[in-house]
């Protein structure tokens, strides 16, 4: 993780496209800037940053979903729980569920673990769009690569011009 | 037709806090109700769940983009419901 970047994924550890599912996994740094302010002396992970990491873990299964054709951006989060305080060193997983597939958006419910332990959840709505431009795929291609996005998992021709971009 | 209204107009009150009272055939759904576009994506999904099918959002807002459809054709809440009585109809048939 590196919340000051928004980087808040460290791995995709596996997309099931059939099943509409994904697992990832960040590990909240020791030290960031962030916690200087929240809080100065009993750093906690800002609850507005776990729900943005269900919202990348969502993003990149939405993404996943159409052959990386549509950038994945949110647009929405229902019955959002905090459910414990993380703090750094936190070895947290992402669980998310695609519940719909609509025309230009996703419904998906996620949940944030660790240790076993849910410690937020929420359903999340994902708005997709054409990338802005190919420098902004290419980027986000790159990033993928980045968390051992499994681009195995998508169609054949996809994932060799992923792999090759 | 009517009993698809109900339906929409029932999504919409509870989706966007809006009273029912305010939602009419007439009403359209951006011009006259405030809807925006992320605010929609909620309702198309009601819709989806309610009716089992799956809205042409995409469709409809290339359409509307390029000068081939107005927005009243669409969101125009008589007019949705007529496209939704339609997709039910596809999907049945």
């Amino acid at each position: 993780m590196r919340l000051e970047y928004f980087q808040l994924l460290d791995r995709i550890i596996d997309i099931d496209l059939s099943a509409g599912t994904i697992r990832t996994e960040a590990v909240v740094p020791m030290e960031s800037t962030v916690f200087e302010g929240h809080f100065p002396g009993y750093p906690l992970m800002p609850g507005v940053l776990l729900c943005e990491t269900m919202a990348q873990t969502c993003g990149w299964l939405s993404m996943a979903k159409l052959n990386f054709t549509r950038m994945a951006f949110l647009a929405g989060f229902k019955d959002v729980k905090l459910r414990t305080f993380v703090t750094p060193g936190a070895e947290l997983e992402g669980h998310g569920q695609l519940l719909h597939e609509g025309s230009g958006f996703t419904r998906l419910r996620c949940q944030i673990t660790c240790g076993g332990k849910t410690v937020c959840d929420s359903e999340l709505s994902m708005r997709l769009m054409p990338f802005p431009d190919d420098t902004f795929k290419t980027m986000v291609l790159d990033r993928a690569k980045g968390l051992s996005f499994p681009f195995a998992v998508l169609e054949p021709a996809e994932s060799t011009e992923a792999n090759n971009a | 037709m009517s009993s698809t209204f109900d339906t929409v107009a029932n999504i919409i009150s509870e989706t966007c806090d809006i009273p029912r009272e305010k939602i009419t055939p007439e009403s359209h759904a951006i011009d006259d109700l405030g809807i925006d576009s992320l605010d929609f994506l909620d309702i198309a999904f009601a819709i989806d769940k309610a009716f089992g099918i799956k809205l042409p959002l995409e469709q409809w807002t290339q359409e509307v983009n390029e000068g081939k459809a107005s927005t009243e054709q669409y969101f125009v809440l008589e007019n949705l419901c007529a496209r939704i009585d339609d997709l039910i109809k596809a999907k049945g048939a």
